[in-house]
């Protein structure tokens, strides 16, 4: 079953004197317990897409439908409620609230959603474990490694139980032990919980990981393979 | 939900510990310095009306409607039973003390000179004006004394002695002549120098029998348990007693003072409101930069699906928390202080206590402790802190999330 079909998608950014056509005319579908990586120089347009794709941006033409829901129709408001129901959200480094511990982090979407505390407390502590994280749960961002707090953050975006998580970049600040480690567990909570991930990088090690690799250059898809 | 904004509020605002710490700070000061700044200038007025009051005027007086604009003899009224029992009927009236004064000439000798006379009753008097603490050589009145009390320098204008016998003369009430001779009780040496030059006093019953007034008056000065009932009873006794008499209160009786006391609130509004601005700067500036350096984690916040108005929600608790720190430690320092201030007022020496004693004020800077002095600082600060944060406010609705995860 498709949890995401892009249709056309574009984006014009026209805020400067020269237009940019950060994305072209895209289509797209991605399959729910797909393990996506969207690869391509910087400015390709990664960020561009992948903000769209999460009911960051707005796009300038096509249209996106994420299970049910037209995210293109969405009004601002209504896109901040999606989001918090639908996606998660990993980037690429320092997106932890500094002042909350791991778990707070963690607890926060949960919270946002009117979850109740033992609900919140149990499932925080469940998805720290899972990530490796389970003796660090009262440390705040600033005792944590970058490689920590991105699987902090990792944890955070599966609070929420969403459709599929998005990711930009989530290695790039990240040294190649943290990112071998990132990227196993988020491998392995896609194969074992049949969670949807789609990442961006420009690191060959991390494409080396994915099971579907969509290469963008200036805004349009020039390939989309699938590995066995 | 409510008290993990209320946290996380909480915690923001100890990130950078020293710059809130300053801020907190100045609000310290602030409300510490305008707190005693307010708390003396209460002290002072009321100081100021105490005097007024409990020099002549009382807080409030009856008069025949007439007699204000005139002051003449003839405006005199009786004060009735039916008068008595509306005025001592009131509960807030404390004393009804009854004057009767006018204009004489007085001799002794070769000497003449002008001055008021004013008929009164010695005990009473002496409970509201303390009249028999200011009599420098001989005796002060009894109830029912012959005697007169004359002021020093008319005194000494006249050359009389104590037991020296005063001629007086006057127009009594209705056209009545009015002459009378009566032996010097004692001096009068008050505070004030301008009354040092022409009060003289006899007992009331003597006064009226020189204006040919029996039972009359031209006043009744009434006392009050508490400053905020001047107006309370002066409405009531309006009310109450028609037109026949007419009812002042101490401001109406001395615009003076009271456009004194107005204008000098007026400065101290002024420099209160530029320490204000001040320190509303200073927390602005901070809120400023707090929203400045974290616009990223705002926007992940926002990202992640917080809604705008939850994250305003949690960047006003932070002014306001900033706020509430400072007024609360504030509080904490002025309200002893202002106690202990107002039981021991700071003595004031030199020239400056010279004018003070010129005015017939204990030379001393008072402090007063009406509760308005404490609430309305923090109604101040909360009035800046609410004021301030329209600025996160609308930085938080304008927020464009994808900007502010690039920066
Ligand atoms: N807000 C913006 N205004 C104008 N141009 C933008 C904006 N954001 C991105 N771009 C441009 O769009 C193109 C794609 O950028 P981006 O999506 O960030 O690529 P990537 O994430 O692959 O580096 C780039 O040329 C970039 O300069
Ligand atoms: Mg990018």
């Amino acid at each position: 079953m498709n949890v995401i079909e892009v249709k056309n998608l574009s984006k014009i950014y026209n805020d400067s004197e020269v237009k940019v056509h950060a994305v072209q005319g895209i289509d797209l579908a991605i399959q729910e317990g797909e393990f996506t990586a969207i690869v391509g120089p910087s400015g390709c347009g990664k960020t561009t897409f992948l903000n769209m794709l999460g009911g960051l941006d707005q796009p300038t033409e096509g249209s996106i439908r994420v299970g049910e829901t037209m995210v293109n129709d969405l009004k601002s408001s209504e896109l901040i409620d999606f989001r918090l129901h639908n996606i998660g959200f990993v980037f690429q480094a320092y997106n932890l609230i500094p002042v909350l511990t791991a778990k707070e982090n963690v607890e926060f979407i949960m919270q946002l959603q009117g979850k109740s505390k033992e609900e919140r407390d149990k499932r925080a502590i469940s998805l720290l474990t899972e990530v490796g994280l389970g003796d660090r749960v009262d440390a705040r961002p600033s005792r944590l490694s970058g490689g920590q707090q991105q699987r902090v953050a990792v944890a955070r975006a599966l609070a929420s139980k969403p459709k599929f998580v998005l990711a930009d970049e989530p290695t790039a600040n990240l040294d190649s032990t943290s990112t071998e480690t990132l990227l196993d567990i988020m491998e392995r909570l896609n194969r074992e919980e049949n969670i949807t991930f789609i990442f961006s990088t420009h690191d060959a090690r991390v494409v080396n990981k994915a099971r579907r690799v969509i290469q963008l250059e200036d805004g349009k898809i020039i390939k989309d393979e699938r590995k066995a | 939900m409510a008290n993990s904004e209320l946290k996380l509020a909480w915690r923001n605002i100890w990130r950078n510990k020293r710059r809130t710490l300053i801020t907190v700070a100045s609000i310290y000061f602030g409300v510490i310095l305008s707190t005693l700044m307010t708390s003396m200038q209460n002290g002072t007025y009321s100081k100021m009306i105490d005097n007024v009051v409990s020099f002549y005027s009382g807080y409030v007086q009856i008069h025949h409607p007439d007699y204000w604009e005139t002051k003449s003899i003839d405006d005199l009224f009786v004060p009735t039973d039916s008068l008595m029992e509306i005025v001592s009927g009131n509960k807030d009236v404390d004393m009804i003390i009854p004057r009767m004064e006018s204009f004489a000439l007085m001799s002794y000798g070769n000497n003449t000179k002008g001055g008021m006379l004013i008929g009164v009753d010695p005990p009473k008097e002496n409970e509201l004006t303390r009249l028999g603490h200011w009599v420098s050589k001989g005796k002060y009145l009894e109830p029912d004394d012959d005697g007169i009390l004359m002021a020093v320098n008319l005194a000494k204008a006249l050359n009389v002695q104590i037991g020296d016998t005063i001629a007086l003369i006057s127009q009594g009430y209705h056209g009545y002549s009015a002459s009378g001779l009566f032996p010097l009780k004692g001096i009068l040496e008050f505070p004030f120098p301008a009354m040092n030059n022409f009060g003289t006093y006899i007992t009331l019953n003597k006064a009226r029998e020189f204006f040919s007034a029996l039972e009359m008056v031209t006043s009744l000065v009434l006392t009050v348990d508490d400053y905020d009932d001047v107006y309370p009873v002066k409405h009531h006794l309006e009310g109450s007693l028609g037109d026949n008499y007419s009812v002042m209160t101490w401001d109406e009786m001395d615009p003076v003072t009271k456009q004194m006391i107005e204008g000098d609130k007026g400065q101290g509004i002024i420099m209160k409101g530029i320490l204000y601005i001040l320190i509303g700067f200073g927390v602005f500036s901070t809120v400023i930069m707090m929203i400045a350096e974290r616009r990223k984690e705002l926007g992940v916040m926002v990202a992640v699906g917080m809604n705008k108005l939850k994250l305003a929600k949690v960047l006003f608790y932070e002014t306001m928390l900033i706020g509430m720190v400072g007024v609360i430690a504030g509080f904490a320092m002025s309200v002893p202080l202002v106690w202990g201030l107002v039981n021991s007022p700071i003595p004031l020496t030199g020239e400056v206590a010279e004018v003070y004693e010129q005015f017939g004020m204990e030379p001393a800077i008072y402090f007063g402790n009406d509760p308005m002095v404490f609430w309305g600082q923090l109604l101040i600060v909360f009035a800046i802190t609410l004021l301030v944060s329209i600025y996160p406010l609308s930085k938080i609705l304008r927020l464009q999330v994808t900007k502010a995860l690039r920066s």
